[in-house]
C-alpha cells in the first residue's frame, strides 16, 4: 500500500545551500542517476524523503489493522491464508521502508515515536472501517490498486534506497490487487444479497481511494519540486486519471455502478471524467476526524507499550550473554 | 611466537548507479582503510565498481546451509502468496 503526497511544510530552519553543488545535485538527477546515502544531496531534499518515505512506512503498518480485523472472520480458508499472506506482506513492506528511511540519519525509535505522537501522517485510506467482509475485497481491488499506480513509478524515484526497496515492494503486491478483485467477482456472482455488499463496499470506498492521489495538482505545494528532484515522476492528479482509467472497466465487468452521477466516458481523450471529490473531508480525515483515526493509533500504541517488556528482555539477555563470553574469554586467556 | 592472523574483511560493489552492493569477495587487510585499497585493487581493476563496502567477516552471522529446509521450505506451499493463485477472467485484462 501506499501514502500519498500530503504536501505538509517541510520542518526545520532554512539551510542556504552551495549553488556549485546544488548544480552538480540537479544535473546527477537530470542524468538519471541514483542518489545514495553517502552523497551530498540537499536539505531540503534530505527532509522531503525523509517525511515522503517515513509517511509511507507509517501506512504500511497502519494499513494492517483495517484488514486484520478480518482475518478470524474469512469466508473460508483459502480467504484466510490469503488475507494473512497479505497482511504479512504489508508489515515486511512497512520494515523495507523503515530500513530505506533510517539511511537518512533518522533511527527507527525517532520514527515510531512520530508515529504514536501522531506528528507524522499515514494514508488518510486507513482511517476508514473495514464493516463488512466486501471492504477487504475492496481494499485489495481499489486501495491496492491506487498503490500500485503510485508505486510502479516510485521504482525509479532518484534516491536509491527508496527505488530498491519499491521494486521488491511492487514485485511482492502484484497478487494483493488480484486477490481483492477476485472476492469482488466471487461476491458480484453469488446472492443478491452478496452482490448489495459488493455494492455497498465500492459505494464508500471509491471516493476515498480517488483520494489516495493526495490534493489536486493546482493545491500541491511541493509537487513542483519533488518532480525537479525525480522524487515523483508523475502529479497527483495524473496518477488517479490513470487510476480512474484502469478500474471502472473493471468495476462495469463486475456488474456494479460507481457512486458517481458524472462519470462518463470522454471519446475524444479517451479518458473517463469523473464528478468533483470532496476535499473537505480529505482534509478532516487527515486533520484526525475520519472514522476510525483514534482507534487506529490507539492500537498502534497498545501493541508497542505491549511490546515493550519483550525488546527490554531481548537486550538484557543479549547483554548478558556477551558479558558471559568476555568472562570466559578473560577466565581462557 | 606465531604471527599474528591478517583480519579477513568481505567485500561489496555496488556495479552500476541505482543498484544494490553485492557481494564479490574478501581481502585480508589489518584495517578498514586499508581493505578499502584492497579490495579496489583486487575487485574493480577493470571499472567494475562504482563503491565499495567492506565489512569484517567476523561481523557476519550466517545461517546454517544444513538449516535450509526448516528455513525455506514452508513458503513451498504458500501458493496463494503469488498472483497466478487468484483468477481473473481474462475479458478484464492485466491486472
Amino acid at each position: 500500500m501506499y501514502s500519498q503526497a500530503l504536501n505538509e511544510r517541510i520542518e526545520g530552519p532554512r539551510v542556504v545551500e552551495d549553488p556549485d553543488k546544488l548544480a552538480a545535485f540537479q544535473a546527477r538527477i537530470d542524468a538519471e542517476e541514483r542518489i545514495e546515502p553517502n552523497d551530498w544531496m540537499p536539505e531540503a531534499y534530505r527532509r522531503t524523503l525523509i517525511r515522503q518515505i517515513g509517511q509511507h512506512a507509517h501506512s504500511e503498518v497502519v494499513g494492517m489493522l483495517p484488514e486484520g480485523n478480518w482475518i478470524t472472520r474469512a469466508p473460508s480458508l483459502r480467504r484466510k491464508a490469503a488475507l494473512l499472506a497479505k497482511v504479512q506482506d504489508e508489515g515486511g513492506h512497512g520494515l523495507y521502508l523503515y530500513a530505506a528511511v533510517e539511511t537518512l540519519g533518522v533511527s527507527r525509535e525517532e520514527l515510531y515515536e512520530q508515529l504514536l505522537a501522531g506528528k507524522a501522517k499515514y494514508s488518510s485510506i486507513f482511517n476508514y472501517p473495514t464493516l463488512t467482509w466486501a471492504d477487504i475485497g475492496c481494499i485489495g481491488w481499489l486501495v491496492d490498486g491506487a498503490a500500485i499506480m503510485n508505486q510502479i513509478p516510485l521504482c525509479r524515484t532518484s534516491y536509491g534506497p527508496y527505488a530498491r526497496a519499491m521494486i521488491r515492494i511492487c514485485k511482492e503486491e502484484s497478487f494483493h490487487q488480484r486477490q481483492g478483485y477476485e472476492i469482488m467477482l466471487t461476491l458480484c456472482r453469488g446472492t443478491p444479497e452478496q452482490k448489495a455488499m459488493a455494492q455497498d463496499a465500492l459505494n464508500r470506498w471509491w471516493w476515498p481511494s480517488l483520494m489516495m492521489f493526495g490534493p489536486p495538482d493546482s493545491e500541491s505545494q511541493h509537487t513542483e519540486q519533488s518532480m525537479r528532484w525525480k522524487i515523483k515522476r508523475f502529479t497527483n492528479d495524473e496518477l488517479r486519471q490513470k487510476f480512474v482509467d484502469a478500474t471502472v472497466p473493471q468495476g462495469l465487468y463486475l456488474g456494479l455502478t460507481f457512486p458517481d452521477p458524472e462519470l462518463r466516458f470522454d471519446e475524444t481523450t479517451g479518458h473517463w471524467r469523473f464528478g468533483p471529490i470532496d476535499w473537505s473531508e480529505f482534509k478532516r480525515v487527515l486533520a484526525g476526524q475520519g472514522p476510525c483515526n483514534r482507534e487506529r493509533l490507539a492500537a498502534r500504541r497498545k501493541a508497542h507499550e505491549e511490546g515493550a517488556w519483550v525488546r527490554k528482555a531481548v537486550l538484557a539477555h543479549a547483554a548478558k550473554q556477551r558479558a558471559r563470553e568476555r568472562a570466559q574469554r578473560i577466565a581462557a586467556e | 611466537m606465531a604471527e599474528r592472523p591478517m583480519p579477513l574483511w568481505e567485500v561489496f560493489i555496488r556495479s552500476r548507479t541505482g543498484l544494490a552492493h553485492r557481494h564479490v569477495g574478501s581481502v585480508h587487510a589489518a584495517d578498514a582503510e586499508m581493505a578499502l585499497q584492497a579490495a579496489r585493487d583486487t575487485y574493480t581493476r577493470r571499472g567494475e565498481g562504482l563503491s565499495i563496502w567492506v565489512v569484517p567477516s567476523a561481523a557476519i552471522t550466517a545461517s546454517d546451509p544444513a538449516d535450509k529446509g526448516p528455513l525455506f521450505e514452508p513458503t513451498a506451499s504458500k501458493i496463494y502468496r503469488h498472483p497466478s493463485f487468484y483468477e481473473i477472467p481474462e475479458e478484464v485484462g492485466h491486472m
